[in-house]
């Protein structure tokens, strides 16, 4: 349902020329999806809006972060998931939680920013540790930055609670809405994912975000127009940790509770699966990897347990599911949607796309 | 000379040494430039001295040093030895971007333009790198000055027709019109062209010597070229390198008629 959209986006290849007022270049799709997410609520019950879609915005921003990195960037970082946890603990240190001997209780007006902050540290941090690095070296450092994280928290009962972390962090009761209840979380999320999503589909094509891509295809041309390649790459580390830092934030609140587990080594993995399968080409295939998986992780133990099978095998379906797309569709979900648009349009006697100009 | 002399603090004498670079003597000025690669040496003693507005030709055979020489200067990768100096401030230890952004610009010998991206963004690009512009998260708008500026240097290589053409269906000839516009992004001081007429047609040849001598006076430039016809056209000077050093150097016609350089490029044994 993306792509389309995105050629009209990208479309015609003239920046921010598109002839027409705004809502024209929106495509009828979009606003069919969006019409559908805004009326969920009127249909689901408060499981599927909180387990499902709450948790499918909530995971597929964190791996928009990583598609941010990877797809635009030529940076597979392992440490998203991280960066995540860390707005979640720090929401829990700052703010309110059950373990009231560390939480420092104060308002969410301070804790919500302070949080971002040392997210966005945290991730520029690891990233001026990892631009130095390439392919197989980046991955294998933000994943050891990654354990290390995971271990530190485990241990460290003075900040971080050691094994069982914090619960009972709730969402503050902003314009008297309770934000715990389900249709109210699920708006929560679905506008800050929704927020993230055009955030990175806008920048994609400013300066930023193309300087990032030519720096991705070529560093070496990009110094030599004048671009810091270094500083670039730091500068994306931070963007992708600020939309990880709020979707940190969400997850936190999502199951009132943190631990080091939420940010262990399976989940920092995780997000990388979720926006494999997607797809990492454009900002829309982590939220559909991210549907997938929630779905899979939901309901594949049922069907599973069903059929006789141990329910904790579900992972054994997204390694399948994974195998499946890395082998015949590189670029995710996104790739054999494409590629099925491109067979569909063929001309079967010329035997070129029709969409070919 | 007993006194002491006070030294100034290091971001005023750099201010002092920039302003005063814009009345230096040489463009480009290079000191003992040595390049090794392990135990090739493919640079050796280059001392070479190009006014501002000079416009000079490097000729020489395949592996003489020519891009090598290119590479050093730019900082793609740094000389074993040697200094240089750009409008007289020492560049030597500058990381590239900080060269590109005093004014000093190339183009490849093998096209490295954004092959996903189209003819007009690539040189949208160039003109950020230049700029403030690099880092803003802001797309650009219908009256963005730096879209302003891509668009005229599209007008100066001639490239109106394939604005919005992916640059991987771009012909051989436009790729490298394009590396050229992009080189002239933001205020050009100086100029390395690395075989810009390389592949062309002469048709597109005559388009090229076109744009080089069309160039304002005060944009001098080295180009690398095999093709004597442009080179010694466009160059009023010339540096003939052999085995990554400097063999000969003087004006086109004394070049021509050497006989040294005859023996070299015609019965050249090791051409």
């Amino acid at each position: 349902m993306a792509l389309a959209e995105d050629r009209v986006l990208k479309g015609g290849g003239e920046l921010g020329r598109a002839p027409g007022g705004w809502e024209q270049r929106i495509p009828a799709s979009w606003w069919v999806v969006g019409i559908i997410l805004l009326l969920v609520p009127a249909f689901a019950g408060g499981f599927t809006l909180n387990q499902i879609f709450g948790w499918s915005f909530i995971l597929g921003m964190i791996s928009l972060s990583l598609m941010l990195l990877a797809g635009y960037g030529g940076m597979v970082s392992l440490v998203q998931m991280t960066v995540a946890g860390v707005a979640g603990y720090m929401v829990a240190i700052f703010g309110d939680s059950a373990i009231t001997g560390i939480s420092q209780g104060w308002p969410w007006y301070v804790a919500i920013p302070l949080a971002l902050i040392v997210a966005v540290a945290f991730g520029s941090v690891t990233g001026w540790l990892a631009v130095r690095t390439e392919g197989i070296y980046t991955i294998m450092i933000t994943l050891a930055i990654a354990s290390a994280f995971f271990y530190f928290a485990r241990q460290n009962y003075v900040i971080f609670n050691g094994f069982s972390g914090f619960n009972g962090i709730f969402p503050p009761a902003l314009f008297g809405v309770d934000w715990r209840d389900p249709v109210a979380f699920y708006y929560l999320t679905l506008f800050w994912a929704a927020l993230s999503f055009f955030f990175v589909l806008y920048i994609s094509r400013s300066p930023f975000g193309l300087a990032l891509q030519g720096i991705r295809d070529n560093p070496r041309r990009m110094a030599a127009l004048g671009f810091g390649v270094t500083a670039h790459r730091i500068a994306a580390y931070a963007v992708a940790a600020l939309i990880a830092g709020i979707g940190g934030i969400l997850l936190t609140w999502q199951s009132a509770q943190i631990s080091p587990g939420t940010a262990g080594v399976g989940p920092v993995i995780d997000i990388l699966i979720i926006a494999v399968i997607g797809g990492l080409r454009h900002p829309i295939g982590p939220f559909i990897g991210a549907f997938i998986y929630v779905v899979l992780k939901t309901f594949a133990i049922d069907a599973l347990t069903g059929l006789g099978l141990g329910g904790e095998r579900f992972q054994l379906l997204i390694g399948i599911g994974f195998l499946v797309i890395v082998f015949w569709s590189p670029d995710g979900i996104l790739g054999l949607w494409e590629k099925w648009k491109a067979n569909r349009g063929r001309d079967p006697l010329l035997d070129r796309g029709g969409e070919a100009p | 000379m007993n006194a002491p002399v006070p030294t100034p603090a290091r971001g005023a004498a750099s201010i002092a040494e920039r302003l005063g670079s814009t009345g230096a003597e040489s463009a480009l000025e290079l000191r003992g430039v040595g390049k090794r690669f392990g135990a090739l040496e493919a640079l050796a003693d280059i001392d070479m001295r190009v006014k501002p507005g000079e416009r000079r030709a490097v000729l020489g055979s395949n592996g003489a040093g020519k891009t090598t020489l290119f590479n050093c200067v730019t900082g793609d990768f740094p000389p074993s030895s040697g200094s240089i100096r750009f409008f007289g401030e020492d560049i030597t230890t500058f990381p590239p971007q900080e060269r590109i952004r005093r004014g000093l610009r190339r183009t490849y010998q093998i096209s490295l333009l954004f092959a996903g991206l189209n003819v007009i963004d690539n040189i949208y690009l160039a003109c950020c790198g230049v700029s403030r512009g690099r880092f803003s998260f802001i797309r650009p708008r219908r009256d963005d000055a730096l879209m302003a500026s891509a668009e005229s240097l599209m007008r100066v290589v001639h490239m109106e027709d394939v604005k919005a053409t992916p640059v991987a269906e771009l012909s051989y000839g436009q790729q490298r019109q394009l590396e050229i516009a992009m080189a002239l992004a933001g205020a050009p001081r100086f100029i390395l062209f690395d075989e810009p007429a390389a592949g062309l047609s002469p048709t597109e040849r005559r388009d090229l010597v076109d744009i080089l001598t069309g160039l304002p006076g005060h944009m001098g430039f080295i180009i690398i070229e095999h093709d004597m016809d442009v080179a010694l056209r466009v160059a009023e000077s010339v540096t003939m390198m052999h085995n990554g050093r400097i063999f000969k150097e003087g004006k086109p016609a004394e070049i021509e008629s050497d006989p040294e350089v005859q023996a070299l490029y015609l019965g050249g044994g090791d051409g």
